[in-house]
């Protein structure tokens, strides 16, 4: 059995309450950090846990902590992205909904490493009954003294806000997010200058995903050592894989960082529905290049992902079987990007929007010879020509599929 | 002020804002507040929030128009939203949507004559494990079939 740090408790009953979590021992690790660590003992233990981004880009948290300039005298936020809009991503619900004290404890710990004093819950509208819960937990937090003016006592204050989107895949991209909660569209900003120097509110910003603030407590109360051990020693931890498709037993699964898709999807997800035979595989929510079925024996690891050409993303698997056309699944995707570009920069405006169109009339049997060197043409003139990650995500993911699913592509379009 | 919002609306408003370092950062709270009490956000209440806030009208239409949830019409008394993504689709969802496209004789995007349904299609609204999924106004349905979908929709006044 692997050791599981973050879904651990998931089985307890009202684990969601304070008393309840108290009960195992919730919040000491906050408790110990504010009253009897160091800002910089917390960093340094952080750094050296190697624990990367759980939001997708898998930067390490403590390395991002650090970019905060010290001496300045505005205030500083941190932003907490629970957006979750990764198509095929579902984990920072599990989090938020079972076990919400876990993360408030990782928004106290961060919050006082860094120096911050305000923090953002920035969670995806459609969330609704969970920002009820982390309201609620919020306000149980306050009345015990562990969020508020006096932190378990100390001098360090700390106001924890739930903000929720309204809809829009794109405020999940970080300086889109800080965007919204200014209370405007949102629009990514170019980078740099980046959150950390010019973030909300023009103050130093740290925006960290749900799963990544929830391993904090671990890390604090027994060390980075044993938190690297658990997984692989650039990647440290666990990681909370939502696997989805056909598979015999969709769910989440927290597993140890590097651990083998195959395993992933046959030992623990049960294999594939009805006997039938694997064809494809998501392996990072629908931003990452698709996997064939060929290509499965491959560690869950940011950079073996990135040599296979494909991206470990927000771990979300999405299992694809034979009786799925891939025509579909280009033409989800391509609905997708069209529907969410937010339309600030032309490659990704208008080359996702008319890949769309060449896609869907494909669909309707009206395929043209030079449909295939067209979609490719455009969707090469995204990658790396748009201001933030969307347009290379969609650029790569429908260019992949065209080349390693040309052949049924082709029989559509002759068809 | 806008006509129809309640008292206990406006001291919300109040209290939203108050909550903030900078006001700014309570429109699209406001927004939602004003869609869920109005049902929509018409010029009106477009108008209000941008006085509110103390900017220009097109500021607030500019919200109004990218965020999907703050529609700019009345939508029925159940606003059902099919997910259409990958795995839901890999899991049935277009059937589903045609199916209900048909029972309720209305196409996506569609209110029926009694203003008691609306039909949508959304992007993955992040519980794939249970697809099909669909969401009517805050409440989540999984593992859809057509038999589900009847007995759900028949229990809703
Ligand atoms: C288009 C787009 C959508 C994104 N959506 C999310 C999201 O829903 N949740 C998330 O945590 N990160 C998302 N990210 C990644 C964030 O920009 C950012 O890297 C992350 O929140 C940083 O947190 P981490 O370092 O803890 O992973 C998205 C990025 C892009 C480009
Ligand atoms: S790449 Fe697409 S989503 Fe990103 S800023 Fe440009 S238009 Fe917007
Ligand atoms: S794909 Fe339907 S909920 Fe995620």
């Amino acid at each position: 059995m692997t050791e599981k740090l973050l879904t651990k408790h998931f089985g307890t009953e009202n684990l969601f309450r304070i008393d309840v979590y108290l009960k195992l021992n919730g919040y000491q690790s906050a408790r110990k950090a504010v009253l009897e660590m160091m800002p910089e003992e917390i960093l340094n233990e952080v750094k050296a846990a190697n624990l990367r981004g759980r939001g997708g880009a898998g930067f390490p948290a403590g390395v991002k902590w650090a970019f905060i300039p010290k001496d300045v005298q505005k205030p500083k936020y941190l932003c907490v992205n629970a957006d979750e809009g990764e198509p095929g991503t579902f984990k920072d619900r599990y989090i938020m909904n079972h076990n919400p004290h876990l993360l408030l404890e990782g928004i106290i710990i961060a919050s006082f490493c860094v120096g911050i004093n305000t923090a953002f819950i920035y969670i995806r509208g459609e969330y609704e009954m969970v920002a009820k819960r982390l309201e609620q937990a919020i306000a149980e937090a306050y009345a015990n003294g562990f969020l508020g003016k006096k932190v378990f006592g100390s001098d360090f204050h700390l106001e924890v806000i739930v903000h929720r989107g309204a809809g829009a895949y794109i405020c999940g991209e970080e300086t889109a997010l800080l965007e919204s909660i200014e209370g405007k569209p949102g629009n990514p900003r170019l980078k740099p200058p980046f959150p950390a120097s010019i973030g909300l509110f023009k103050c130093p910003t740290v925006v960290n995903n749900v799963e990544t603030l929830s391993n904090m407590p671990f890390i604090i109360a027994f060390g980075a050592e044993k938190f690297r051990r658990l997984g692989l020693q650039n990647d440290g931890g666990t990681r909370i894989f939502s696997v989805s498709g056909k598979v015999k037993e969709p769910g989440i699964y927290e597993l140890p960082t590097g651990i083998s898709l195959r395993e992933i999807i046959f030992n623990h997800a049960g294999g594939i529905q009805e006997g039938k035979r694997l064809k494809a595989v998501i392996p990072g929510g629908i931003s990452a290049p698709i996997l064939k079925a060929d290509e499965i024996d491959i560690h869950m690891d940011f950079d073996l992902l990135i040599e296979a050409k494909s991206m470990l993303g927000s771990a979300a698997i999405i299992v694809i079987d034979e009786d799925t056309s891939i025509l579909d699944v280009l033409k989800i995707i391509t609905t997708f990007y069209s529907h969410e570009s937010c339309g600030k920069c032309s490659p990704c405006r208008i080359g996702n929007s008319w890949i769309h169109k060449i896609v869907m009339r494909i669909k309707e049997g009206k395929g043209e010879k030079d449909d295939i060197e067209n979609i490719i043409r455009l969707a090469s003139n995204m990658v790396g020509k748009t201001l933030c990650p969307l347009g290379d995500a969609a650029g790569m993911a429908i260019l992949t599929i065209m080349e390693k699913f040309m052949k049924e592509i082709e029989s559509c379009i002759e068809n | 002020m806008i006509p129809g919002l309640s008292e206990k609306a406006k001291n919300k408003i109040k209290e939203i804002i108050a909550r903030y370092p900078q006001k700014q950062a309570a429109i699209l709270p406001v927004l939602r507040l004003v869609k869920e009490e109005l049902g929509f956000i018409d010029h009106e209440a477009e108008k209000f929030t941008a006085a509110l806030f103390d900017v220009h009208p097109i500021r607030v239409r500019e919200i109004v128009t990218f965020y999907s949830m703050l529609n700019q019409s009345q939508l029925g008394k159940y606003h059902i939203q099919v997910c259409s993504n990958l795995s839901c689709s890999i899991m049935g969802a277009q059937t589903l949507i045609e199916y209900l496209s048909q029972k309720l004789g209305i196409k996506p995007g569609g209110t029926t004559k009694d203003k008691k349904f609306t039909l949508s299609t959304v992007e993955c609204l992040g519980a794939c494990e249970k697809a099909p999924c669909m969401m009517i106004n805050f409440e989540y349905y999984g593992n859809l079939t057509r038999e589900k979908i009847d007995d759900i929709l028949n229990r809703l006044e």
